[in-house]
């Protein structure tokens, strides 16, 4: 270390401005190095045995894959996926950070993993719940802790998501991509698992008095998709999202001035201020279903809106079916 | 797949057609190259360059055999490229001088006439030569636009619901339209039109270099656009191909997006430069980008703005499947040989990774970064 050398203290007797140790200078091994000598001097002596006691056994290699995930944050070395997904942000960051949600908060019971397929393309078609989209996001959540392969949900979202600040750029980072055709069966053929909420607005911002009935699924532009990359499509039902807000009233006027679907009024939402943003503690139950398998239809199918409407409402039936037999079977809303 | 550059064995076959080539845009350092690469083709009879100005560097003296070579100093918008093309007799036609910053002027007017009226003048001049077999159009990703309700990965077939309001993208994307025009009156002409990504190399001038030459990045707050890069190399291997006969079992004609393979986000290309970011809000951006235009300070286009909010991303199956060219370079290598060109940043990763390590080595000899190899990241092509 020649810059260490430099700055001996029985060498340099003046040190020149330049070569003062800053942060920009070349210099800043030499106070790095210092550095490391007194935190090194203070491990090996008093400190090391304090820190496992505080921190536990093992503590070492937990800091030091914290400073290796820091080192590859900081220097740009990581991979994105063409459509912005940062696979270690998602499972060390974003993921951590919703875990307890799913765990401790809504206590997620999940139900049909297994018809999630192992590897390739699957298109997980869900009930859309809560004002928030939770649902979605407590669903990536649980299928990548609960499936063997941990696989990554890819969900298509409303266009709304990709035009705020900040929004946006978590939501690629987490690996969601807007709900177009050309994404979806993009992703499909690339053999991911693709999420889609067909109801969308109407679904999550419908009034509480409505809780658990499925709206209408749009055009079933996803089952078209689900026909062209021949993938099957699992329908998913998801309880106890629609207690979390229940939305009692709707600011129309607000919304169309903020220009956003809903502003919604719950219980506690406006009046408890933020304390109002804290969702209801429900138990959640997420149950996926059969897999409908989509390749055995010719090419062209996926052109037929005959097909295309049978295909999508089989799926609807299939989730409204079930989320009322996961109701009954239901002890209470929050155990 | 090393076809473009290196491919001078098996070029013998499918480059026997070419004959006289006209290049347009040859005062560019991109124009400049293509020259120097196509001149050593075999079956190249001669070369023309054409432009506003001449190069600023003297055409290179090839060593080995090449293709004499004529620079005709004339401008586009006139139809003097008319005597050119039949005084030569050319058969292939490479255009390339479409372009995002004028050569001397930097009037938006100016650019733009050159653009549009100099590609309309040589599509009419093509098209009254009965010797023009071959035209191949240097287009850009522009022409997608960048907006938020959009696809995340652009194909070819794809029509953007917000496709480009002004500035270079829309003039690409009105030379495309003319092009289109050109092939229908002229079907016995094979039509390539190579849309590319930014083109960053250690000598690339686009004006995103510009951007990234800066001390501080100016960010939009809220925003990590995913940007694509296709290293100069590589995108003069596509023109030569695109210039000469195509491969057996593939097809050279027609539209095909350009790019490196892989993304990189904005804040991810601010760290391997070791340039901090400065998130800004929106507007303040745009106020900043007007102001640093006005003193021509830095040109930072409206639209360019907006590919640093939105990003864009191609599709480059047809490149590699229907084209039959791999780019040598991904998009992270290509901008990692971008960035070694670069002077150091602020906070270059080389001393970040260090003092991370160092801080790891603390814990233990045995903890000593395995990741150490990974930063050490290739800056020449995969072999």
């Amino acid at each position: 270390m020649s810059a260490a050398a430099e700055n001996a203290p029985g060498e340099a007797k003046v040190i020149p401005i330049e070569s003062a140790p800053s942060w920009t200078s070349p210099d800043r091994p030499a106070l790095a190095d210092r550095l490391a000598d007194a935190v090194g001097g203070a491990l090996s002596g008093q400190l090391g045995p304090a820190a496992t006691r505080l921190f536990g056994k093992g503590w070492e290699g937990r800091a030091a894959d914290g400073l290796a995930f820091l080192r590859r944050r900081m220097t740009g070395d990581y991979e994105v996926d063409e459509f912005g997904f940062d696979r270690e942000l998602t499972e060390d960051v974003l993921l951590s950070l919703l875990r307890p949600l799913a765990e401790k908060y809504f206590r997620i019971e999940v139900r049909g993993i297994e018809n999630i397929p192992a590897e390739g393309g699957a298109l997980i078609v869900a009930n859309h719940s809560g004002t928030i989209p939770l649902d979605a996001l407590m669903t990536q959540v649980a299928i990548h802790d609960h499936h063997p392969q941990h696989r990554h949900l890819r969900m298509l979202a409303a266009d709304l998501v990709f035009v705020l600040p900040g929004i946006n750029e978590l939501a690629r980072k987490a690996g969601h991509t807007l709900a177009c055709n050309e994404d979806a069966q993009a992703l499909l053929e690339r053999g991911e698992v693709v999420g889609v909420w067909p109801e969308g607005f109407k679904g999550i911002g419908k009034p509480f008095a409505e809780r658990y009935k499925l709206q209408r699924f749009g055009r079933g532009g996803f089952v078209s998709s689900a026909l062209r990359a021949g993938v099957p499509i699992v329908p998913c039902s998801i309880v106890g999202a629609e207690e979390t807000y229940p939305m009692i009233g709707n600011f129309r006027t607000l919304a169309r001035l903020l220009g956003l679907p809903y502003v919604p009024i719950t219980p506690t939402f406006p009046w408890l201020g933020p304390l109002g943003a804290v969702p209801l503690p429900t138990k959640w139950t997420i149950q996926f279903g059969e897999p409908i398998a989509t390749d055995g239809y010719p090419a062209e199918a996926a052109d037929d809106p005959m097909l295309v409407f049978d295909l999508a409402d089989e799926v609807r039936e299939t989730i409204q079916h079930t989320l009322y037999k996961l109701l009954v079977q239901r002890r209470s809303v929050f155990f | 797949m090393q076809a473009g550059l290196a491919g001078q064995g098996n070029a013998a076959e499918w480059g026997a057609l070419l004959g006289v080539v006209l290049v347009t845009g040859v005062a560019r350092h991109l124009g400049a190259r293509f020259v120097a690469e196509i001149r050593r083709r075999p079956g190249v009879d001669l070369v023309v360059g054409v432009d506003v100005q001449p190069p600023r560097l003297p055409a290179l003296e090839l060593s080995g055999p090449a293709a004499p070579y004529r620079f005709h100093q004339l401008d586009l918008r006139r139809p003097a490229v008319s005597r050119v093309i039949a005084e030569h007799r050319v058969d292939t036609v490479v255009h390339l001088s479409v372009s995002a910053t004028g050569l001397g002027s930097t009037n938006r007017s100016a650019v733009k006439e050159s653009n549009v009226i100099g590609t309309m003048q040589l599509l009419g001049a093509c098209q009254k030569a009965p010797s023009v077999r071959r035209l191949v159009v240097k287009s850009t990703t522009g022409v997608y636009g960048s907006a938020p309700r959009d696809p995340a990965v652009f194909t070819e077939r794809i029509q953007p619901k917000n496709p480009p309001g002004g500035g270079f993208a829309k003039d690409a994307a009105e030379v495309e339209g003319y092009v289109r025009g050109f092939a229908r009156r002229r079907p016995d002409v094979a039509v390539t039109v190579l849309r590319f990504a930014n083109i960053v190399g250690p000598g690339a001038d686009t004006p995103l270099s510009e951007y990234f030459a800066l001390p501080v990045l100016p960010t939009v707050l809220g925003y990590d656009p995913r940007l694509q890069f296709v290293h100069e190399d590589d995108a003069v291997a596509v023109l030569c191909r695109a210039a000469g006969e195509a491969e057996p079992g593939t097809v050279n004609t027609g539209t095909f997006n350009v790019a490196g393979e892989g993304v990189l986000l904005l804040s991810q290309c601010a760290r391997r430069l070791g340039r901090p970011t400065l998130p800004l809000l929106l507007p303040a951006v745009s106020w900043m980008a007007g102001l640093a235009r006005q003193t021509r300070l830095v040109d930072v286009s409206p639209e360019q703005l907006r590919l640093l909010t939105h990003g864009r991303v191609v599709d480059t199956t047809r490149l590699r499947e229907t084209f039959g060219y791999r780019p040598a370079f991904t998009t992270p290598e290509a901008f990692a040989d971008f960035a070694a060109a670069q002077g150091p940043g602020l906070l270059p990763p080389e001393r970040l990774a260090a003092v991370t390590d160092r801080l790891t080595g603390l814990l233990g000899p045995e903890r000593a970064p395995t990741t150490q190899n990974r930063t050490a990241r290739p800056s020449r092509p995969r072999s």
